[in-house]
């Protein structure tokens, strides 16, 4: 065992470092930008790591996870509000995703409202979805919570091939 | 609460911290209160039990409906939620 590992945690420094290596790759691959600021992300990668290890998901770091996946799905990361308060906010809740404005210095990135709903909306049953004047359309549309890509075809895709969401964060849209 | 942990320092009233082990603002927060050099508590509710958690959920939903991270509550009356530095420290330092 690495002896500079976490001793709470387990956590080895080198697992942080390549978890960032990687969010930064994918983040950059596909327009999105990690807090420019190094050591306060990698606090967050590291609590990504804590949550990956306590549930088998990385929760958000800044929110309260219930354990149970189903009902943390909106929350894994990168989260369901993610690009909202990207638009709104130039950050995400925790700031490890940040907007172009704050990677160029223009903006700072500061904590934010949670947008979060208290109590999450009933979900629309998929009855519902099915039944306006669209159901005809030969194939549904698939929409991923995440990115809001878009595809119609009879399952959504296993990743999102625009943010490298998985298949679960896909809801049926039309 | 069992969870609840303790800083001390010099009293500005009874400041109580409702934050996460993992949220950067919340650690942002503690280190602010420390800096300031104030008593206060704090809890992190990700660390209670389960069995202990929807107490210490609805005592934070009571002051602040969307149970967010972090939330001080001061004097059992005011709260400052999420980690805003100027509020705190405009409470804090008079
Ligand atoms: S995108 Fe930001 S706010 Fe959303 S889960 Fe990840 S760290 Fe938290």
């Amino acid at each position: 065992m690495n002896s500079e590992a976490d001793e709470k945690t387990g956590i080895q420094p080198d697992e942080a470092d390549l978890l960032y290596q990687r969010l930064n790759r994918e983040a950059e691959a596909t327009g999105y930008h990690l807090n420019p600021d190094q050591e306060f992300t990698l606090e967050l990668v590291r609590s990504l790591l804590i949550n990956q290890q306590r549930f088998g998901y990385p929760a958000c770091p800044c929110r309260l996870a219930s354990g149970k996946k189903d009902d943390d799905l909106d929350i894994v990361c990168p989260c369901d509000y993610r690009d909202q308060d990207l638009n709104d906010y130039s950050t995400c809740y925790c700031s490890l995703y940040v907007s172009d404005q704050v990677l160029k210095g223009q903006k700072i990135a500061g904590s934010i409202p949670e947008r979060r709903p208290v109590r999450k909306e009933p979900k629309m049953q998929e009855s519902q979805a099915g039944q306006n004047n669209l159901s005809s359309l030969p194939l549904p549309v698939w929409r991923c919570k995440v990115c809001g890509y878009l595809c119609a075809r009879e399952n959504p895709p296993g990743v999102c091939p625009i943010c490298q969401a998985q298949q679960e964060r896909f809801e049926k849209f039309i | 609460m069992s969870a609840t942990k303790h800083v001390s320092g010099a009293d500005k009233g009874k400041l109580l911290l409702f934050a996460l082990s993992t949220c950067i603002w919340c650690k942002k927060t503690k280190k602010l209160l420390e800096a300031l050099g104030v008593d206060y508590y704090y809890i992190d509710v990700d660390l209670v039990p389960h069995d202990e958690r929807d107490e210490v959920v609805a005592e934070l939903k009571s002051w602040n409906p969307q149970s967010s991270f972090p939330t001080l509550v001061i004097n059992n009356q005011k709260t400052i939620i999420g980690f805003n530095e100027p509020q705190i420290r405009t409470e804090l330092e008079k």
